[in-house]
């Protein structure tokens, strides 16, 4: 589908060519070169081994389980995956980068062509072609705030790995290039080779921004660095498609530069021209020999795969019987779904039995509480097994929607297993029609003339019926055993 | 009975093994020969501290019945190793003062087998260079004089200088070195001294200060060819630190040393007869192939085609590299600092990179930063690891006809010191007969053959199949026996 998004200037209608690279930290516990720890918010410069600080004479020594990782990332995305690949040095000085030059691979990635299905807020999908995936060396950071008139720097992530991961310019919105970012962050916690942490850096992008009237040849672009939050990225897009249009229709040109997205004033400037690049003088890595990939390990790494979002995606829907939207909002991040997952398996019954149940009452009721307390799913007050038993609990009738309810808001509260709470505080619905037929003919008693009204055709009040009984049985009574004894009391 | 100093590596060890002297004895013999010979500029620093030590280790090892294959074998290490607690310099002011916090895989080996360590041997700085005028601790002074009278200082060659001159002047039985483009077997040659470059990968680079890295290999440096044997089979090792060391069991050289070669078929490739290089180079050459012929090899003439245009290639991906290894010495973390008042980081870079690095160094940075430029790295670059793949395969095809290859190992004998100094060319060219090997990653060593007119050292370079250092020992052992080279520096020092 073609994007409509269009950018309206004075001389008509821009669109916007959009491509990003993706910086995602590689879960390891040890960096890509050294077996420095990698864990994150360290005090500055205690992850930091003699190779990660470039002393003299250290050499690097490939990380085989980031390669694992990369490979997987690259199977996930449906891509070519290049059994020879080589590291290359890009050389540039900077007081993080301790070597003088970072370890990656320009020539021979690791992971060529492959591609995302993005889905879109009207119900449309998109492929989004991924260029390459290579693997490579994070920097240091720099602090300034330490001292009066010296930067400091900290080592602990010098030496991290990282997998770039390229796309096309196949994007053409905002929208397009943040649903991207969200099924890629997706994806990567399916696999597990990023844990998709924008806000502690471990997934940030470039943007590559250019606009071109409908048709036309691409336009020069910008890229915008580092931007760390989807949400960055989609406001970087559209301040940098308006700018590029600004500066076009005003008789100007685009310069091909980085720029950097200041997220205070929601604007990007300018960092460098193509002028003043660096010259990165790239060159196969001397210290480090080609990277060969077995079959034995390929084939380990596909099937150490797990289901993916879209193949999950289509389970739900076809299996479990879930709605489109339910599907996709289970599916989208790996740990509801696993979650969701836990919870089936914890019922003990089969998913076409209770799984359209048991995700109307995750997306709405749990998540809905969670929302309330600003939890995450992860820390979630009631497991998925407690959850289980009182979706069972309303299989079975022991519960009606209402006291299910109840229960729920006391789990949260307390903890407690769903049926002790319904033992220990009387919660159950009764079934038992004496009870409910005494307590029906009590209300008909003290309503007569609305019995009279309802008999004359006055349909309506049949619910008034119901909630009369209900309450007089404090939520407690079947509502299905009322319905049908307040059908045959009422004629 | 003989001075201490006059045995070499082999005799010391047995002799201490066989209670003829304590280690003790040998270390202070050698620490007073070190800081005798202070004129020959041969250290950048003296440890005798190390080597006392280890000699004392290796005396209560001895009673305890323990006896390592180096116990009692003091040796000098070459500045570019780091070793743990003192001073690495690389022969520049950028490490002046710099004490590494860990020991380089080759020296720890050597330490793990009992030796101790005399000193850090002087050395061109970052290993560029081929007299040792590049060290920023003063050149080293050769132990050799010309015989005409005239006192002239001499150039140990180099890199590797400060080592052939310890060698040679009996002030450390044996020596570390490391080879990119001939640093160990031109000064080998330079001194009458046996210097081997093991294959690509059989000592670990880790800890060494790296010049090119994919040239870069540890040897050593002795007065024969056993004793080259006994040091190589402690420097190498599998070392899974280094990506490039080969993980090969280390074989046992010295017990396979044998001087018969007879029926072994020794190459002479033409392309190593080029013109300029003085008659006494051929003549010694022609002297080698003789003494070759009467251990019973077959003489064959061979091509390598490609010969020419190493040392050209040799000039670009040895800079190539090093401009990229060297970008580390910032002055940010370690080693010289020189900050400009209100200066920026770039204005710290440029000062503590001008004061840190010696004029070739800072010549090679930009051979190397210029042939890896945008538009300018297929042209150069690209095309010298074309060259280096042609190299290599003109010597697999030449193993097709014959087993090793002699050839000199320099164009000509020591040179006086500053009499190139200016010209980088023409210093460059002394590398000419080396960089093949080194490019290819063979193992080669220079076995001294005799003495020119001006009673100075001339070798001969024997280069073998990758991993055939046994081969190419056994050769130089054959070599060494018709030679009979016991000349030696009169001492002035």
């Amino acid at each position: 589908m073609v994007s409509e998004y269009r950018i309206h200037g004075a001389t008509g209608e821009w669109e916007v060519v959009i491509g990003l690279e993706v910086h995602a930290q590689i879960t390891s516990k040890a960096k890509l070169f050294s077996g420095a720890s990698t864990e994150f918010g360290a005090e500055p410069n205690t992850q930091v081994s003699l190779v990660d600080a470039a002393m003299p004479g250290m050499l690097p020594v490939l990380n085989g389980e980031c390669v694992r990782q990369a490979v997987r990332t690259g199977m996930a995305l449906e891509a070519q995956i290049n059994p020879w690949s080589r590291f290359d040095r890009k050389n540039y000085f900077y007081a993080d980068l301790p070597q003088g030059y970072q370890i990656s691979q320009l020539y021979h990635p690791i992971v060529g062509e492959g591609e995302i299905e993005v889905e879109l807020a009207d119900g449309s999908s998109k492929m989004i072609g991924v260029e390459r995936i290579h693997i490579e060396q994070d920097a240091g950071k720099l602090m300034h705030d330490q001292h009066p008139s010296f930067s400091y720097v900290d080592l602990n992530r010098s030496g991290v790995a990282l997998m770039e991961i390229v796309s096309k310019p196949d994007m053409r919105s905002p929208e397009e290039a943040g649903a991207y970012v969200r099924k890629l962050r997706s994806i990567l916690r399916y696999v597990g080779s990023c844990d998709g942490n924008m806000e502690q850096g471990s997934m940030r992008a470039d943007v590559n921004v250019s606009v071109r009237k409908p048709g036309e040849e691409f336009g020069t672009r910008t890229e915008t660095k580092n931007v760390n939050s989807v949400r960055f990225i989609m406001a970087t897009i559209e301040y940098e498609a308006n700018r590029q249009v600004d500066v076009l229709e005003g008789g100007g040109t685009i310069v091909q530069e980085t720029r950097l997205f200041d997220p205070d004033k929601v604007e990007t400037r300018s960092l460098r021209s193509k002028e003043d690049a660096h010259d990165y003088r790239y060159f196969p890595d001397p210290d480090l020999l080609p990277l060969e990939l077995s079959d034995a390990f390929l084939k380990e790494c596909r099937t150490s795969l797990p289901e993916l979002p879209d193949a999950k995606r289509a389970r739900y829907r076809d299996e479990l019987g879930l709605s489109a939207y339910n599907a996709s909002v289970l599916t989208a991040d790996v740990t509801t779904a696993r979650w969701f997952e836990e919870l089936l398996d914890a019922t003990g019954k089969s998913g076409a039995e209770i799984g359209k149940a048991a995700s109307n009452w995750v997306i709405s009721d749990l998540f809905g509480a969670l929302n309330r307390l600003s939890k995450d799913i992860t820390d979630s007050p009631v497991s998925p097994k407690q959850g289980a038993e009182l979706l069972s609990l309303v299989a079975d009738g022991t519960l009606s929607g209402t006291l299910a309810k109840q229960v729920f808001e006391i789990m949260l509260e307390t903890g407690d297993d769903p049926s002790s709470i319904v033992e220990e505080r009387g919660l159950k619905q009764t079934s038992d029609t004496g009870a409910i037929e005494a307590v029906i003919a009590e209300i008909m008693a003290a309503n007569e003339d609305r019995v009279a009204e309802y008999r004359g055709g006055k349909d309506k009040l049949f619910g008034f019926f119901v909630g009369q009984t209900m309450k007089a049985m404090a939520g407690k009574a079947n509502p299905g055993v009322v319905n049908e004894l307040l059908k045959k009391a009422l004629g | 009975m003989t001075k201490l100093t006059d045995l070499g590596v082999a005799a010391i060890r047995d002799g201490f093994r066989a209670g003829e002297f304590s280690a003790r004895e040998v270390a202070e013999a050698f620490n007073e020969a070190v800081t005798n010979a202070k004129a020959l500029n041969a250290f950048v620093i003296e440890t005798p501290d190390h080597a006392l030590a280890a000699a004392e280790k290796a005396d209560a090892d001895r009673v305890a019945g323990i006896l390592k294959p180096l116990s009692g074998v003091p040796l000098g290490i070459k500045d570019l190793f780091a070793t743990k607690g003192y001073q690495t310099t690389a022969g520049s002011l950028m490490l002046e003062g710099f004490e590494p916090a860990y020991e380089s895989t080759v020296s720890g080996n050597l330490f793990d087998a009992g030796a101790g360590m005399l000193g850090k041997l002087n050395m061109d700085q970052f290993a560029m260079g081929s007299s040792n005028e590049t060290s920023a601790y003063g050149n080293v002074i050769s132990p050799w004089r010309r015989k005409d009278g005239g006192n002239v200082a001499l150039t140990p060659g180099g890199s590797s200088g400060g080592s052939a001159a310890a060698v040679a002047a009996r002030i450390a039985p044996g020596v570390t070195g490391t080879d990119t483009g001939g640093s160990i077997r031109q000064p080998a040659a330079f001194v009458g001294i046996t210097g081997v470059k093991p294959t690509y990968g059989r000592c670990s680079r880790w800890g060494m200060v790296a010049f090119a890295s994919s040239l870069d290999q540890a040897g050593p440096m002795a007065r024969d060819v056993r004793d080259c044997a006994i040091m190589l089979e402690a420097m190498a090792s599998f070392d899974a630190k280094d990506s490039t060391s080969l993980n090969l069991p280390v074989p046992q050289w010295e017990a396979g040393l044998s001087g018969d070669i007879r029926g072994k078929r020794i190459g002479i490739p033409k392309e190593y007869r080029i013109d300029g290089v003085p008659a006494e180079i051929d003549t010694i050459w022609e002297q080698g192939i003789a003494w070759m012929k009467d251990a019973g090899a077959e003489i064959v003439e061979v091509s390598l085609p490609h010969t020419k245009y190493a040392l050209p290639a040799y000039y670009i991906i040895a800079p190539a590299e090093a401009s990229s290894n060297l970008a580390r010495y910032d002055g940010v973390r370690y080693g010289k600092r020189v900050s400009p008042e209100n200066g920026s980081l770039d204005d710290m870079y440029n000062a503590t990179r001008a004061a840190g690095f010696g004029a070739e160094v800072k010549r090679r940075i930009m051979i190397g930063t210029y042939v890896l430029s945008a538009g300018f790295y297929d042209a150069y670059f690209n095309q010298a690891q074309k060259v280096r793949a042609l190299i290599a395969r003109d010597f697999d095809r030449v193993w097709e006809s014959c087993d090793f290859i002699l050839t000199p190992t320099a164009p000509s004998a020591a040179f006086g010191l500053g009499e190139k100094s200016d010209d980088p060319i023409a210093m460059y060219l002394n590398d000419v007969f080396a960089v093949p090997a080194s490019l290819a990653g063979l193992p080669a060593m220079s076995v001294p053959a005799g003495l020119n007119a001006e009673g100075l050292p001339l070798g001969l370079q024997i280069v073998g199949k990758a991993l055939d250092e046994q081969g190419v020992m056994n050769m130089g052992l054959a070599f060494e026996e018709r030679a009979d080279f016991v000349a030696r520096p009169e001492a002035w020092w």
